[in-house]
């Protein structure tokens, strides 16, 4: 018996095309597939059925950390562990705290936002099937490809394919796991 | 026209009564190019045979950046006094070297962020390169206050890091602000940049493998972190694209503004103005698209980028030149006006010396290039003349660098005890260092145009008319 392939993967030509049949693929109720695009396409996501991103969240808490982080630095340096006299200043106040967990906030909610993209997408991942296939040339190029695994519970290989078929996709391939 | 017809039905009934001329929109990729051209002709800059002129502005680059390292390697071996500063002009060429090249930087990031905000799309033909400017600028700067420790092995004091004088920084100075802005916007810029080129790096790898070049198509999936495209990966991507160009906005504007505070905060004459940060950010853009144009335009004209980067392009970037180099022209009327109106003679004396005592020279290079100079862009033919706007970018480069040595060199010459007066000048270390740094610059953006795409494919493509989904009648 030959290994079940990792799914389906069929080639639109057009943006207009791969919307569609994505409309379609979210309608027939499948949940583990994917649209493989070179460039974000507008409103695909609502195509697709895709929820709103969770990255914000992930700002959230690094802009939140980064801003606790600069104040209980300063605070801790000038005030607790070190306290020195300058130009008769205080020790510690919020004001000339400021700017530096202002500029921490920022640098930990950009390491924050790339961190939880990367995680919520699961990458680094060097190896997949989709990218062992040989449209993946043109994927990233000029052509826009649907791909659904195996692993769906709705998957059926005869009824999927029909479906992708009837959705406008060409040259429909089985992908190698 | 079809467009129009097409999107009448979704409008107000009002429009059809007083039917508006329609106002086209500008094209942002002429010549109807489609995706795969896009993809073949910046991936082809990359994958074609190194060309000679890239080899001879390579070499010499070189030759220029090891000015700077002779200048650098003699300063640590001898000691900060081979620089020309001395009582009372103690911040000099490093510190307006260094303002000159974090406020180049700018324009990058404004590119990248602000203009993201704003949906502007014409930023994406322009924005990687600009980017990659930030990040190369940023280098740049980042010589001129580490060397200018005197000690540079202890440069890491800047740094709260537990040392064995038990001691921590001042963190009510501007100058420890500036460390923490500094060093946020050059590794924000970075992993913005990087962000960016995730989706076409995943271009170069597929099309290095399918070449059958193995050895680069490993070198470019590595960084590509196995980008497949995936529109739930974009979704996420977007998000975080759309934070970045969030947080970068008000990064870029506190950068330049604490890079003011240095001044500010401080009560010498000329400098302890609250105009400053405003005035220092416009001044950052005004000479950060100085600098853009002078790198793009030949950029394009060698490359044969005119597709990519229109007389649209073009146009949008003097006009923001103009707009900024209007507000710092603005900026030294009213710091006039206040030198005057504020009654105070020592703050009046700054400014009379400034345009009429010892460095009167700088300072009508500065006017002249900062407030004469952008005025030509007010006329059409001059934003079509892509030499003349080349040759009016260098001047916007020349008179921001006299500007920044206008209001650190002549406040610090003249301050307020007249028996310490000096008059600087330079010393050969100085010059020979500053001048490396433009081949420091351009070996790390020769590299950057040899080895990574110039533009962002992916976001040039979704700008394109093919991108929309609903797919109007474009072909």
């Amino acid at each position: 018996m030959s290994a079940k392939p990792y799914g389906l993967i069929a080639t639109f030509d057009t943006t207009p095309s791969v919307y569609h049949a994505a409309e379609q693929v979210r309608d027939a109720g499948y949940k583990k597939w994917d649209c493989i695009t070179p460039f974000p396409v507008h409103g695909l996501d609502k195509a697709m059925g895709v929820k709103r991103s969770n990255v914000p969240k992930f700002s959230l808490c690094g802009g939140l950390l980064g801003f606790t982080t600069g104040m209980s630095l300063i605070f801790y340096t000038s005030y607790v562990s070190y306290p020195l006299s300058v130009g008769g200043k205080p020790f510690f106040s919020p004001l000339f705290a400021f700017p530096v967990s202002y500029e921490l906030t920022i640098l930990f909610t950009a390491f924050a936002t790339i961190g939880g993209m990367l995680f919520l997408n699961g990458l680094p991942m060097h190896y997949h099937p989709v990218l062992k296939s040989d449209k993946i040339v043109s994927g990233m190029d000029d052509k826009f490809h649907i791909v659904i695994e195996s692993s769906d519970p709705k998957f059926n290989l005869a009824l999927t394919k029909a479906l992708l078929e009837k959705a406008g996709g060409k040259d429909i391939q089985e992908l190698e796991a | 026209m079809a467009a129009q017809a097409h999107s009448s039905a979704a409008q107000p009934a009002i429009l059809n009564e007083v039917n508006p001329t329609p106002f086209p929109r500008a094209t942002l990729v002429e010549n109807n190019r489609s995706f795969g051209w896009v993809t073949d002709k910046i991936s082809g800059i990359i994958e074609g045979k190194t060309p000679t002129w890239w080899w001879v502005c390579f070499v010499l680059a070189c030759c220029v950046a090891s000015f700077t390292v002779a200048g650098i390697t003699y300063l640590v071996s001898t000691g900060v006094g081979v620089w020309g500063h001395a009582n009372p002009v103690n911040w000099a060429w490093d510190i307006v070297n260094f303002v000159f090249w974090i406020g180049i930087g700018h324009a990058g990031t404004l590119i990248s962020a602000i203009l993201c905000l704003l949906r502007q799309k014409w930023r994406t033909s322009i924005n990687r390169a600009a980017e990659a400017m930030t990040i190369f600028a940023v280098v740049c700067a980042g010589i001129f206050p580490v060397f200018h420790v005197g000690r540079v092995w202890f440069a890491w004091y800047l740094f709260p890091i537990p040392n064995s004088n038990a001691i921590w920084q001042n963190y009510r100075s501007p100058l420890e602000w500036d460390v923490f802005a500094v060093s946020t916007y050059g590794t924000v810029s970075v992993l913005f940049w990087y962000v960016g080129l995730l989706p076409d790096l995943a271009v170069l790898r597929d099309r290095f493998f399918k070449a059958g070049n193995k050895v680069r198509s490993f070198c470019y999936g590595l960084f590509a972190l196995g980008w497949r495209g995936s529109n739930r990966h974009w979704s996420n991507y977007e998000m975080a694209y759309l934070i970045l160009a969030g947080v970068s906005t008000p990064l870029v504007l506190s950068v330049h503004t604490i890079v003011s505070f240095d001044f500010a905060v401080s009560l010498l004459p000329g400098w302890h103005t609250t105009i400053f940060p405003p005035y220092f950010v416009a001044g950052a853009i005004f000479s950060g698209f100085g600098m853009v144009l002078t790198l793009m335009l030949p950029l394009r004209a060698i490359y044969g980028l005119q597709d990519l980067i229109t007389q649209y392009h073009i146009d949008c970037m003097c006009k923001i030149v103009l707009a900024t180099g209007t507000i710092v022209g603005y900026a030294y009327g009213m710091e006039f006006f206040i030198a005057w109106y504020g009654a105070n003679p020592n703050e009046g004396f700054a400014f009379i010396n400034r345009a009429f005592g010892h460095y009167a020279w700088a300072y009508w290079i500065m006017i002249s290039c900062n407030v004469i100079t952008p005025q030509f862009f007010w006329f059409k033919k001059v934003r079509e003349n892509t030499a003349f706007v080349w040759i009016l970018s260098i001047f916007v480069n020349v008179g921001m660098w006299f500007e920044r040595f206008v209001i650190i060199v002549t406040s610090l010459a003249r301050d307020f005890l007249p028996s310490s007066w000096g008059y600087y000048s330079p010393s050969i270390v100085e010059i020979f260092t500053f001048f490396g740094t433009f081949g420091v610059f351009s070996v790390l953006f020769l590299l950057f145009i040899r080895f990574l795409p110039v533009m962002p494919m992916a976001e040039i493509k979704s700008v394109m008319p093919q991108a929309d989904a609903h797919g109007h009648d474009h072909h």
